[in-house]
């Protein structure tokens, strides 16, 4: 099958095959960061623009790498210092980037459907790089692209998500990915942390992490954000790591070999001990080796589509 | 009465629940009254609405005009001419402009206004606290007798002091007006965007819980019940509002309500894709609420049709959906709307339709319209039921096309609006 679409704005509307499509694109990438001269000449004379409204250094590297690995030119708009400052809306922001000829933006913003109202009104590439809470869809990739690597599929697996639900656009996009890709998926949390109606996006739910983490196959433990004003379930950070933090103690319930993953920033001792994130179950840094290659594959796969010719890349 | 014209309007299906009037015959008017017909109809304009139905122009007690203060958004002149197209000739003008219709001076400034450019009937409604601010009580008196108000409302806010919203009621009660309650407990809707419930986690949005409105909706009535007043609640969305409102109504309570063509029409799904001419509040809400309004619409526990029409500028409406202002237009699709939803679907027939977009309105409101007897204003419409039509940005006459109707498919075309016995709009046909 061929990628047709303009944009990546998350993974609720991509079909199984869409879903595919990227993972195996990766495969071909990932071997290009292997190699001593990591560039493949894919994107060469495209201009990539990273637009982001909020804060990141992980998410907004990795695609600069993955950009400049494919050949592509780079810039970065640190919107603190530009016109928006002045009151310019995303769309004239949109549209002026178009005006200067770009070919993809890139944008993180913490408006929900910010990316949506962009890519409506400019003829670029969007990629969503996380929009309020609603989707980040290449960190869903990336996260299963390593599950798939470590285990050979994601069909089947029982994949527990653990954090703040209600408020992560990780867990959203990683629901949607992996329930299309056919594994169960439960989130845990506290219940206020829990959003409605989660069930009906395919998912089930659980307020004890050590039921959740029985038979899983792998735990990806989201940030527990507790610099938010309002929405804090927790307040003293001891109590969380207490109930959900998931520790060697904690993991001796669960599958010997159950992966560990973690969007990234940690907060050692919140949400997730040092030994578990340095340990043996943990992929976490073999997660953002992944990024790359997966952001590396989205770039391609838009670009090709605006551009009429879609190859099939054979893994 | 501006001039006179003497029209006939033949062999349409009149359509006249006031009266009891449902079959097909002529209506006569004369010097902006409905008249008896007459032998000689030389000097007549005729229309001839055969196929056509021939009803009251609707009173819309909903009705956000913007003047003063936002003429940027809508006018009167250009809220009552995109009222005429949608079959409107009496409007219920709501007081939340800049400045607020909570002095005599203001509601007066308004007054002229509508004097000097409206294009069909305006009624006035004064707001129940000063500057809509929730901490004092307006003058209704005065408001009422010297500015002309017929009704009070804080519509965009609700009135959260208890006490306060009691004192109004036993004022509204001794002062013989209508209280109309926009019921929102805003601790318990704060920053939500859309219904609280699946379409919101979904979308990463935040949600207004149901909570927020039937509660609120629970204290307006119990307030109103003690203090014997009659109150109307606005723009009810969901079901559990329409079992407090007809439990209260067992109990004795003098509550009226409405709903809007959205609530038994669109449901939470239309915001998918982050349409934010869906972004309203109330909120759009689930599929059970929609078939709980349109039940409770032939039931007659909801009592009228209102637009809540929401004209907003672009700036405001094409931008990130938190940010975004609430609302949708509504003057020029509310009958088509409510011809697609209700008629076809035989939730409603046509002299139930009627009432609820007309006659109950003007009940609830004190004033004589709704009726096509003898004697009575001439505000009459007439209507192809049958025409089919999409809605379409550059269509509007409004100043604002923020409708969350865009691109649908309507059935129902206002071909002639006749306001004060004279021809105030004509379709194109």
């Amino acid at each position: 099958m061929t990628w047709t679409r303009k944009d990546l704005l998350g993974l609720e509307e991509l079909t199984k095959d869409e879903i595919e499509l990227i993972l195996s694109t990766v495969e071909s990438f990932k071997e290009v960061s292997t190699r001593e001269i990591k560039k493949v000449p894919a994107l060469r004379g495209k201009t990539v623009v990273n637009l982001f409204y909020e804060p990141s250094t992980r998410t907004r590297v990795s695609f600069e790498v993955a950009a400049k690995r494919l050949s592509a030119d780079v810039i970065n708009i640190a919107v603190q210092e530009s016109s928006v400052r002045k009151g310019e809306t995303l769309i004239d922001t949109g549209r002026n980037i178009e005006a200067l000829k770009a070919d993809v933006i890139v944008v993180r913003h913490g408006a929900s459907g910010a990316p949506a109202l962009l890519a409506q009104h400019v003829g670029l590439n969007v990629v969503n790089a996380g929009d309020g809470w609603h989707e980040h869809p290449t960190q869903a990739l990336l996260d299963m692209f390593t599950l798939k690597e470590k285990l050979g599929r994601i069909e089947g697996l029982k994949v527990v998500i653990v954090g703040d639900i209600a408020h992560s656009r990780v867990a959203r996009s990683n629901i949607w990915g992996l329930t299309k890709l056919g594994a169960k998926v439960c989130v845990c949390a506290p219940s206020m942390l829990i959003p409605p109606a989660i069930e009906m996006m395919g998912a089930s739910t659980s307020n004890n992490i050590d039921e959740a983490l029985k038979g899983a196959d792998a735990v990806n433990v989201l940030r527990m954000q507790f610099e938010r004003d309002t929405e804090a379930a927790f307040p003293e950070k001891l109590d969380y790591f207490k109930n959900f933090g998931i520790t060697r103690e904690r993991l001796n319930n669960a599958k010997k070999d159950i992966i560990v993953m973690h969007p990234g920033p940690i907060n050692r001792g919140i949400e997730i001990s040092s030994d578990i994130a340095d340990g043996k179950n943990s992929v976490i840094l073999g997660q953002v080796t992944n990024g790359i290659a997966v952001r590396m594959a989205v770039l391609f796969l838009l670009s090709q589509a605006r551009d009429g010719v879609v190859e099939r890349r054979e893994a | 009465m501006k001039g006179q014209s003497k029209i006939i309007i033949k062999n349409g299906r009149v359509c006249d629940p006031a009266n009891n009037i449902d079959e097909v015959r002529d209506i006569y008017i004369d010097n902006g009254r409905i008249a008896r017909p007459s032998k000689n109809g030389n000097n007549y304009q005729i229309i001839d609405a055969s196929g056509k139905i021939v009803m009251p122009g609707l009173v819309d007690m909903h009705v956000h005009l913007r003047q003063p203060g936002r003429e940027d958004k809508e006018t009167v002149a250009s809220g009552t001419a995109a009222g005429l197209k949608g079959g409107v000739t009496t409007i219920l003008a709501m007081p939340n402009t800049q400045p607020a219709i909570d002095s005599v001076e203001n509601a007066l400034l308004l007054a002229d206004m509508v004097k000097k450019t409206a294009q069909a009937n305006v009624f006035i409604c004064g707001t129940i606290t000063l500057g809509r601010g929730g901490k004092e009580l307006t003058d209704l008196a005065r408001l009422k007798k010297d500015g002309g108000c017929i009704a009070f409302s804080d519509d965009g806010s609700s009135v959260d002091d208890d006490l306060l919203m009691q004192k109004a009621l036993k004022k509204a009660r001794e002062q013989k007006t209508l209280i109309i309650c926009h019921s929102e407990d805003r601790s318990l809707s704060a920053g939500g965007v859309v219904n609280l419930g699946f379409t919101s986690t979904r979308l990463g949005l935040r949600g207004i819980s149901r909570e927020s409105e039937y509660k609120r909706i629970e204290r307006d009535v119990t307030l109103a019940m003690n203090a014997k007043a009659a109150v109307h609640i606005a723009h009810v969305s969901c079901r559990e509002s329409v079992e407090v409102i007809a439990l209260a109504r067992k109990n004795g309570a003098r509550v009226t309500c409405e709903t809007a063509p959205h609530y038994f029409s669109l449901t939470e799904e239309a915001v998918l894709g982050y349409d934010t001419n869906t972004k309203i509040n109330p909120p759009l809400r689930g599929k059970e609420d929609v078939a709980a309004i349109r039940q409770a619409l032939c039931s007659g526990t909801i009592d009228a049709i209102a637009s809540d029409h929401a004209p907003h500028t672009e700036n405001e409406k094409d931008i990130e959906f938190d940010r975004a202002e609430f609302g949708t237009t509504g003057l020029e699709t509310e009958l088509a709307v409510a011809i697609t939803e209700l008629i076809d679907q035989k939730v409603l027939d046509w002299p139930d339709l009627i009432a609820k977009m007309s006659v109950n309105p003007a009940k609830i409101l004190g004033i004589d319209k709704g009726s096509l007897a003898v004697g009575k204003d001439a505000d009459v419409i007439i209507v192809d039921p049958a025409k089919t039509w999409v809605v379409r940005r550059d269509d509007f006459i409004s100043k604002s096309k923020n409708s969350a109707f865009i691109g649908r498919k309507l059935k129902g075309v206002v071909e002639y609006t006749i306001c004060g016995g004279k021809i105030a709009y004509k379709s194109r046909g």
